[in-house]
Formats: C-alpha cells, structure tokens, sequence
C-alpha cells in the first residue's frame, strides 16, 4: 500500500474501532431530533408543496449528521495524535502534506457518509421519501463532508488542547449547522434572518442536498454546489499552506 | 564516502531561547556515535531537525546525502527514529501498529521482516496486544520495532534506556550492537554516561546549544589525565592537607584525586602521619563521566572569564544521573 493509502485506511480503521462511539451513537442523537421535532412540528403547513414536515425535516438531519461527523472525525483524530504524541509516526515517514490532507479528509468524507447513509436508512423506517435527483444528493453530500473535513482538519492543527477543538465545534460548525436551513426553510425566517442565512456556507449545502430529493429548493442546485465547491476551494488552499509551512506540526 | 549524517552550521530558536547555535557534525556510515549533554543542550532538537519533526532556521542537513528538507522521502527512509517520549496509538494492537508504520514508507509485504523484528525484540507474543495493555518496557520496544519497520540505513535512539529495567536495557544495547555490526549507523543519545562509553566509538558533547566536545571515546577517557584514589581509613578523619584532593567523600569512604601514580606514595604517607589507619585502597581510572564533568565545569569557567580558560578547575564532583 502507498503511504497514503496507509494513512487513509488507518483513519478509517480508527473510527471503525469505535463504530458505536462514532457511528452508532450519532445516528442515534439523529434520530431522536426526528422523533420529536416531526412529534412537536406535526400539523405545521407542509414547507413545499406536498413535503410534509417530516420528510422535509429527514435530508436535513441527514446532512447535518453527514458535517458534524465529517468535522468530528479529522479534528479528534489529529487532535488526539497530537496530544498523546503519536503524531510522530505519521510526521516519520515519508508522507508528502498531500498525501495527509488527502488522507484525514477522504476519512472524514467516509465517516460523514457512513453516519448519513445510517441515519438515512433508519429514517425510511419512519417517514417516506423521495429520491428526484440522486446524484444531486450525493453531489452535496461529498462537497459537504469534504469541507467539513477539511475544517476539522483546521481545527486540528490550529488547537493545542481538546477544549479548543470543542469550543471551535461549539461556537462555529454547531451554530452555522443549526441556523443553515436544517429544521426550517428560510422563506419562513423574518427578511433579516433570511438575508443573514445567505452568508452562511452551511446553508447552501443543505438547500442543495434537499434539492436531490424533492427537486425543489430555496436556491438554484447550480448555484449552491458552485458556493460549496469554491468554499472547498479556498478551505483547501489554506490547510495546504499550513501544512506545507509544518504550522503547528513541525515546529 | 557519503557521510551517513552531515550537519554543516545549523542554527535554531524558539522565541528567545537560543537551542542550537552553528552544530557543525558528521557522521560516517557504520559508526556508533554518541551525543551526550545536559538537558536543554539542543540533543532532541538536533535529532529533530535530523527527523524533520522541526525545521532548522538556517544550516543545512543531509542524512545519507539527502537534504532532510529538499529530499525529505529520500532523507525519511534512510532514517529510523526511536523517540524520547513514550508514545503510542492506543487503537491499534502491536502488529497493526507496525504494519502501518511500514505502509507509511509505501513499503508491501513487509510480513516476514515485521516478525523477525518482533521475534527479535521480543514482542512476538504481544504480536495481538493491544498498545494500551503494554508495560513501558514493551511500548518501548514496539517504539524500536517502528524505527526499523524500514529497515533505515541510520537509526537515532533517542534516550531509548530513560526509565527502563535494567534488563531490558541490556537486551537493547545487545539489539543495538548486532545493527551496528550489520552495517547500521546508531547515533545514541543517552543520559547513562557509562552506556555511551561502552557503546559508542565517538561522542559529540553539546552544551546550550553548541558542541563543546567531538572525539573518539578513547581519546575523551584519555584526556582526562591523572587517576582516582578511593580510600577507606579508621582512626582518624582525613587530613586537612588532602582536602584539596576530594573528588567525593562518604565518611570514612574518600575519593582524592591524583595527577599520576607518583603521586600514591606522597598521599598514603600523609594519610598515616595524620594518624589513620587505611583499611582499603582502590586505584580508580577516570571514566567518561569525569570527562564530562570536567568539559561542561570547564566551558562555565570559560564563560565566566571571557575567554577559553584551558586549566580547569574540578569542583563538582556530584555525578549525574548515576
């Protein structure tokens, strides 16, 4: 195997061997939104034509999981690596920063697919779906876990100590994720609100996630996977350049 | 020949601390080389910057001919670093964590190496263990094993024996020894003293951040001329007169020092006029602990003066680290 491919298969290994801690445990919490947010929301005005709630509700908690999986995944990983040291062994060996940026993110992109793909299946349980646009849905769901990676993968580097890994997760990604869209279209927001929810990046992944199944959507598809895609972009751009600097990592 | 390891001006700070300043080393292929001094001398962040784990803000450093920035895969693979801290992945057992390690250098069925280096050191049976369940002797033996997963031309030790049974630190050494003869050159850093004079060919001994001393060992043992009288004596207490003399004194244990076996007779004598009778007697060879001593007092002195002051004025005879 290249280092690479080691890398990648030992973060997966990783959270594979605390699957109920990293996978069981999130679809879980997900699900017990669903219950009783469609429990308490029942009866509300359908949000589009024909989507009740509960549906509506379902490929927002999906993706939602899909980040802050995506997001748990890199920055606990590099963080405890860090903490206990055995950041070493990867930083040993003959490992180009690509090869690591690839590495934590592809695990990430994995992990949040592997807790959607859970929360999604135990949702059909529940609540009937429609799959309009699937590649859409997988389109939004790569972009999004990808970022959320690569933020986690920020988040990493940057912090020292494990607080600071859960204060960028408290006071950022759990924000921006429960304001973008999750449990509400922002048509029902006050002008302020929804002009406020368009500076958030998190937004556009979820509308445009929700699009792949209903094939409605606040905001054109096109347009919010060219959002997501460049925020990739720049977020990559910048992990880059710390990595390749060693900021935080080779002193 | 390429230097197995070539170190030309390195120079490194961290905020106002300067930790090495201008290290100018090299190290030939098959040597067993040795880097001793006090805590804070700059020995790991040499090695570091060795590792690429920290990067030297001017100099260069080559391992095998290699430039550890310019052509750090090539630099990486010739280099098997075994690190001061105990480190270890708690998620993995002893055989994932060296398969991994030896994925990370690209390499493929690495199986039949991976057990020999576990039969070797004795990991064998932990082979499934989990890393958590080691003792901190095995976790410093796995630490060794994922230095060598690559079988690296050079491999660095850094103070591998810190706190480790005496028994494993002779099987190590013994470890160690059969790479050296196969071929691989060791650098060792090491607090134990004794241990680099019994492993290592030649030794570089670093202070605040330079290299104060660069000799064989040999040469550094003999160096230190003159030769230690260690006395038990009844009767009486030490005459005044030897005071100067005392290395180390546990009453009525006294270690004097002396200049050359001429001077025996003269101590003895004033030993018996004083009244005391010599109960044993023991002729002691000055060890590289001597040898340190002396170098590191001998730079203070140096400093304090504002020159090279060659004379050296032996005051602390506490041995460190014994």
């Amino acid at each position: 195997m290249s280092g690479f491919g080691t890398l990648l298969y030992k973060e997966l290994l990783r959270f594979w061997k605390v699957a109920f801690q990293t996978i069981a445990a999130p679809v879980l919490t997900t699900l017990l939104y669903l219950l009783i947010f469609s429990h308490v929301m029942q009866g509300q005005a359908p949000v589009y034509d024909a989507v009740p709630y509960s549906a509506f509700l379902v490929p927002g908690l999906v993706m939602m999981a899909v980040l802050q999986n995506a997001f748990a995944n890199s920055s606990s990983s590099l963080i405890q690596s860090k903490i206990t040291g055995n950041i070493i062994f990867v930083l040993l060996p003959p490992l180009s920063y690509w090869d690591f940026f690839a590495a934590y993110v592809l695990a990430s992109v994995v992990r949040g697919m592997v807790v959607g793909v859970g929360v999604l299946l135990v949702s059909l349980g529940f609540v009937g779906l429609s799959f309009e646009h699937p590649l859409w849905i997988i389109a939004f769901a790569v972009a999004g876990s990808a970022i959320l990676g690569t933020l986690g993968l920020i988040a990493g580097i940057w912090a020292e100590k494990f607080d600071q890994v859960a204060a960028f997760q408290s006071f950022l990604i759990m924000p921006l994720t429960f304001l973008s869209g999750v449990f509400y279209s922002i048509h029902s927001l006050p002008a302020f609100w929804q002009g406020l929810s368009h500076f958030n990046p998190f937004f556009y992944m979820i509308d445009g996630f929700r699009y792949g199944f209903f094939g409605v959507s606040d905001i054109n598809p096109a347009l919010s996977l060219v959002i997501a895609g460049a925020s990739l972009l720049v977020l990559t751009a910048l992990t880059l350049a710390l990595l390749k600097r060693g900021y935080k990592l080779r002193h | 020949m390429t230097p197995a390891i070539q170190i030309q001006q390195v120079h490194k700070r961290f905020g106002a601390v300067q930790a090495l300043s201008g290290i100018d080393l090299e190290v030939a292929p098959g040597e067993f080389f040795g880097l001793l001094g006090p805590n804070g001398a700059g020995k790991t962040t040499l090695i570091n910057i060795l590792a690429g784990l920290t990067r030297a803000d001017s100099g260069s450093v080559r391992v095998m001919g290699h430039d550890v920035i310019a052509d750090y895969r090539e630099s990486r693979r010739a280099l098997g670093v075994v690190p001061q801290e105990l480190v270890f992945d708690p998620f993995f057992s002893v055989r994932e964590t060296l398969r991994i390690q030896s994925g990370y250098f690209g390499l493929k069925h690495n199986d039949a190496w991976i057990d020999e280096v576990m039969h070797h050191l004795d990991l064998a049976g932990k082979a499934d263990a989990n890393m958590r369940s080691l003792s901190g002797g095995m976790k410093r033996r796995v630490l060794v094993a994922q230095a060598l997963v690559h079988k690296p031309p050079v491999i660095v030790l850094d103070e591998p024996t810190a706190g480790v049974d005496v028994e494993l630190r002779q099987g190590l050494w013994e470890f160690v020894r059969g790479l050296n003869r196969d071929g691989h050159t060791i650098v060792l850093t090491t607090h134990y003293l004794e241990e680099a004079e019994a492993l290592c060919a030649r030794i570089a001994m670093l202070k605040q951040g330079r290299i104060v001393a660069l000799d064989t060992t040999n040469n550094l043992v003999n160096r230190r001329d003159g030769l230690y009288l260690k006395l038990r004596i009844a009767g009486a207490a030490l005459p005044a007169a030897l005071a100067a003399r005392v290395r180390d004194s546990h009453d009525p244990v006294h270690t004097l020092r002396l200049r050359s076996y001429a001077e025996v007779e003269g101590v003895l004598a004033q030993v018996r006029e004083s009244g005391a009778r010599i109960e044993e007697l023991e002729l002691l060879q000055p060890d590289l602990e001597d040898v340190f001593v002396q170098i590191m007092n001998m730079e203070e002195g140096g400093e304090r003066s504002g020159g090279r002051s060659v004379s050296c004025v032996l005051s602390t005879p506490a041995s460190p680290n014994r």
